[in-house]
């Protein structure tokens, strides 16, 4: 039995393996499942990230799997004759195998830093500040163009409008249906009214969770035109599955056409939005 | 002690039929020997082991066919709403799936079942050192048993705001039906769970400290108690934290204080009653305490496995001290990493990075043990009997759940996977195919020493086939599902255009479930059966070195009928001494041999 086992133990990793392969293929029944297709601009380096963790952690899967079926196979007492070897560990290889990992993991720590700040601590700048120099502490920050509020159950978006300021009587209002402006960078802010929420949107790699209390920004470079879908990420009560948006990403003349025919819309309507900076003031 | 009193099991009769009630009482149920103490823990612990997969496959079911009628059990259970999971169900579905899991098992199986078993008698020790805490520390898990139970049929049904109960979702009670008295209740059942677990933690470290027997150095413990040992700590340490914040979301919620609400909510259309406080900082407390967890909710596993290992591959376990200062590594760095559960929440990102390099670091322990428990079976002589399969796949699974967390402690990576099925799959692989499997092979190995009767094997042979294939084919392709963002919690995450065509592979996770928890019949029928008709299993069935072997099977009360002095390590399989391949800690040297000097001072 000690041979069936040992295979047992060794389609762990060649199945595993065949999974993901498939998978990144995108073969047969795993069509489409797969990291879905990136269309941000900084959105790449996340996947480049996944994929180099994939590769790193994949040989290590493989080697130690590999190995535990080896030792299964050819240490089975049923098949092997020979005493078990007497002894208590080896001091180098505890070194070996002590430092070969503290030096991977640490290079992967400090080599996705960088990534990280990208995506979530530098802010598109929109024009240099005083000093005339782009990446210093006066940069003038890039406005966001939208607010994005979540609510039980549903994405409130507030757009600013021509004045480029939110919470003017010029904002746009809409539930649920957010249109950008593709190749360019658009910086979004985004609140919550009542509990946590997540602001999901998969095509371009964001994900942030919105904290009621909080005003949070995030950013992206839309490459390619579409509708994409907005998840929320967090629960956020019994409706939570209900909780979708679409994302149309489209070209500046389209989005600035549709911007101008919502707030004509708007005030054929007569709708009074409340102004101020938050609307849930 | 030579004379086996009345409280083993097995003496159970009195004569003329039947003993007093009282005294039955102060035997079996408000007993004060830690092995009838393990045995309630783990009864009580295994039954709701079946009620937490029953809810799994409740949230199995509504993704693989939503909002469709349940066959036969669904008219019972929701004749409400004609036979289908509401999404308010759906939410505690899976708060109570977790809660169960966690709390009800994992943590009390471990500690409190084979902690309490296994402490006195594989440190040589009568009992524990605070009998009287001991019971009470089982007895405290009732009213948490009440609490949660009883939740299911208070308005809202059990809560719903997941096991990590953030608010404001659970704070504020207009926000989900789920947030009312049954979140109370909840966060109650939390609380008494904690101060069972606490009461354990300080019986686990004075015993293990204070009542070694003669010659038990430190660094002659089995890894089993090392890992008990820092698991207490751990728990000493980080509890009073959820503890406390669990009474802060209490008064939040009851008399509110506003701890975790900010200024100016509005919730389903109303203002909160209070304000000025902070959603993160519940997250911060929690974590605090529920990062540690997670590795008291594998260390004892890594223990167990060990020894079953190096019994079974009939060698020395490979690199004892570095096992025992990866556990303590493990437990050393699990404090300062509870922040890479928060990377998306909305912390300040530079913190993120700080915790992205202390959860990077804390993968090496679990390398270093990756590849001593290789080490062990290399050049061994291995049986592959039910326990020791069961401790193989601890290992080959635990490694694919390892490896998946590296992907989460990569802050950029996880901006894409956090809450979708990558973490699900993650945690499962250490929990379901770590923690649970290391369990069954726990339950396998020590079963001779609880009953005195052996389990069938070749039963046990086909629960571990089963049981592992299932596994893999449940939890694997979340991995893949993941990948695609798919996000956990939802009830039908199908109406989202990216993830329409996932169906088919929750379908199949979905009948892999039910064929996993369908399994677990055999191991349920094992079990009983073998309590009462085994094979015979005397006192060291094994061939095994540590203290407890050495005991009668099961051991009366005061354990040992006789004075455990004790020469070595527990792992000297093979060693030259002697002629056997085995050589007892107990069992002096031979005339001739000195024996070695205790390396624990």
């Amino acid at each position: 039995m000690g041979r069936f086992w040992s295979l047992l133990f060794l389609s762990v990793p060649i199945l595993g393996t065949l999974a993901f392969v498939l998978a990144i293929a995108g073969v047969g029944p795993f069509r489409d499942h797969w990291l879905p297709e990136n269309v941000n601009d900084y959105g790449g380096v996340i996947d480049q990230l996944f994929m180099f963790i994939l590769y790193l952690t994949g040989v290590i899967f493989i080697g130690t799997g590999v190995a535990l079926f080896w030792f299964m196979w050819k240490y089975d007492a049923e098949k092997n004759a020979k005493p078990a070897v007497y002894m208590h560990g080896s001091h180098a290889l505890e070194i070996v195998w002590s430092v070969l990992p503290a030096a991977t993991l640490l290079f992967i720590a400090i080599y996705q830093m960088n990534a990280w700040a990208d995506q979530k601590m530098r802010r598109p700048v929109a024009e240099a500040g005083p000093d005339g120099i782009e990446g210093t502490e006066d940069d003038v920050l890039q406005a966001p163009i939208v607010e994005v509020t979540g609510r039980q159950f549903e994405w409130r978006i507030r757009y600013a409008g021509k004045d480029n300021v939110i919470g003017t009587p010029d904002d746009v209002h809409g539930v649920n249906d957010l249109h950008l402006p593709v190749n360019e960078d658009v910086v979004i802010q985004i609140k919550s009214m009542d509990v946590l929420h997540s602001f999901f949107l998969p095509h371009v790699r964001v994900k942030q969770d919105v904290v009621p209390g909080m005003k949070q920004f995030v950013w992206f470079h839309g490459n390619k035109s579409g509708i994409y879908d907005i998840v929320c990420a967090e629960l956020c009560g019994w409706g939570h599955y209900k909780m979708r948006g679409k994302m149309t990403l489209e070209s500046r003349e389209k989005f600035d056409a549709w911007l101008a025919e919502q707030y004509a819309e708007q005030e054929r309507s007569g709708f009074q939005p409340k102004t101020g900076a938050d609307e849930n003031d | 002690m030579t004379s086996v009193p009345a409280n083993a099991i097995g003496h159970a009769h009195g004569h003329a039929g039947g003993m007093e009630l009282g005294k039955f009482i102060r035997m079996y149920v408000f007993s004060l020997d830690h092995k009838i103490i393990g045995l309630q823990f783990l009864f009580s612990t295994l039954l709701w082991f079946l009620v937490g997969g029953l809810l799994a496959l409740g949230i199995r079911w509504q993704l693989a066919w939503p909002w469709s009628d349940m066959p036969v059990i669904g008219r019972m259970l929701f004749s409400g709403e004609g036979g289908q999971i509401a999404p308010e169900f759906y939410t505690t579905l899976f708060t109570m799936h977790a809660t169960v899991m966690i709390f009800f098992v994992i943590i009390p199986i471990l500690a409190g079942a084979f902690g309490n078993y296994l402490i006195p008698l594989m440190i040589g020790a009568d009992d524990m050192a605070f009998p009287t805490l001991n019971m009470l520390s089982y007895w405290f898990m009732w009213p948490a048993f009440f609490c949660i139970g009883s939740s299911f049929f208070m308005p809202g049904n059990g809560a719903g705001s997941g096991w990590t109960s953030y608010p404001p979702l659970s704070v504020v009670q207009d926000a989900a039906p789920s947030s009312g008295l049954s979140q109370t209740m909840w966060l109650l059942g939390v609380t008494f769970v904690g101060v069972s677990s606490m009461m354990g933690s300080v019986n686990y470290m004075t015993t293990i400290i204070q009542m070694r027997a003669p010659g038990m150095t430190m660094f002659r413990l089995p890894l089993t108690i090392w890992a008990m040992f820092i698991t207490a700590i751990l728990q000493a340490f980080a509890l009073p934290v959820l503890t406390a914040a669990g009474f802060m979301q209490v008064t939040d919620r009851l008399i509110n204080t506003g701890f975790f609400l900010p200024e100016g909510l509005i919730v389903n259309n109303s203002a909160a009653a209070s304000g000025g406080g902070q959603p993160l900082l519940w997250q911060h407390l929690f974590w605090f305490y529920s990062h540690p967890a997670v590795y008291i909710m594998i260390l004892p596993a890594m223990g167990m496995v060990s020894d079953i290992m190096s019994c079974f591959a009939r060698k020395p376990i490979f690199g004892y001290k570095p096992m025992v200062y990866s556990i303590s590594g493990i437990a050393g760095l699990g404090f300062i990493v509870w922040g890479h559960h928060m990377f998306v929440s909305g912390m300040q990102p530079l913190l993120g990075m700080a915790f992205m390099v202390s959860t990077m670091m804390i993968a090496l322990p679990s390398a270093v043990k990756v590849f001593n428990w290789l080490g062990t079976i290399w050049g061994g002589r291995l049986t592959f009997n039910t326990p020791m399969l069961f401790a193989l796949s601890f290992v080959s699974m635990f490694v694919i759940g390892g490896l998946s967390g590296i992907f989460m402690a990569a802050t950029p990576v996880d901006i894409f996977i956090h809450d979708t099925y990558y973490i699900v799959a993650h945690f499962h692989y250490v929990l379901f195919g770590g923690t649970a499997m290391a369990v069954f092979g726990a339950i396998y190995f020590w079963f001779p020493k609880m009953f005195g009767r052996m389990m069938n094997d070749s039963l046990g042979k086909v629960h571990f086939f089963l049981t592992f294939v299932f596994l893999n084919g449940t939890f694997y392709l979340m991995h893949v599902l993941g990948a695609v963002g798919f996000p956990r919690r939802l009830a039908d995450p199908y109406d989202y255009k990216i993830f329409e065509h996932l169906q088919p592979v929750n379908q199949f996770i979905t009948i892999c479930a039910i064929g996993m928890v369908a399994s677990q019949a055999l191991f349920a029928f094992n079990f009983f059966h073998s309590m009462f008709f085994g094979e015979r299993a005397g006192r060291n069935p094994w061939k095994a070195n540590t203290l407890e072997w050495m005991a009668p099977s099961p051991p009366g009360h005061g354990n040992f009928d006789f004075q455990p002095i004790i020469y070595r390590g527990p792992y000297e399989y093979g060693s030259p001494e002697v002629a056997t391949d085995y050589y007892p800690q107990t069992q002096p040297p031979p005339p001739g041999v000195k024996a070695k000097p205790s390396s624990g001072h």
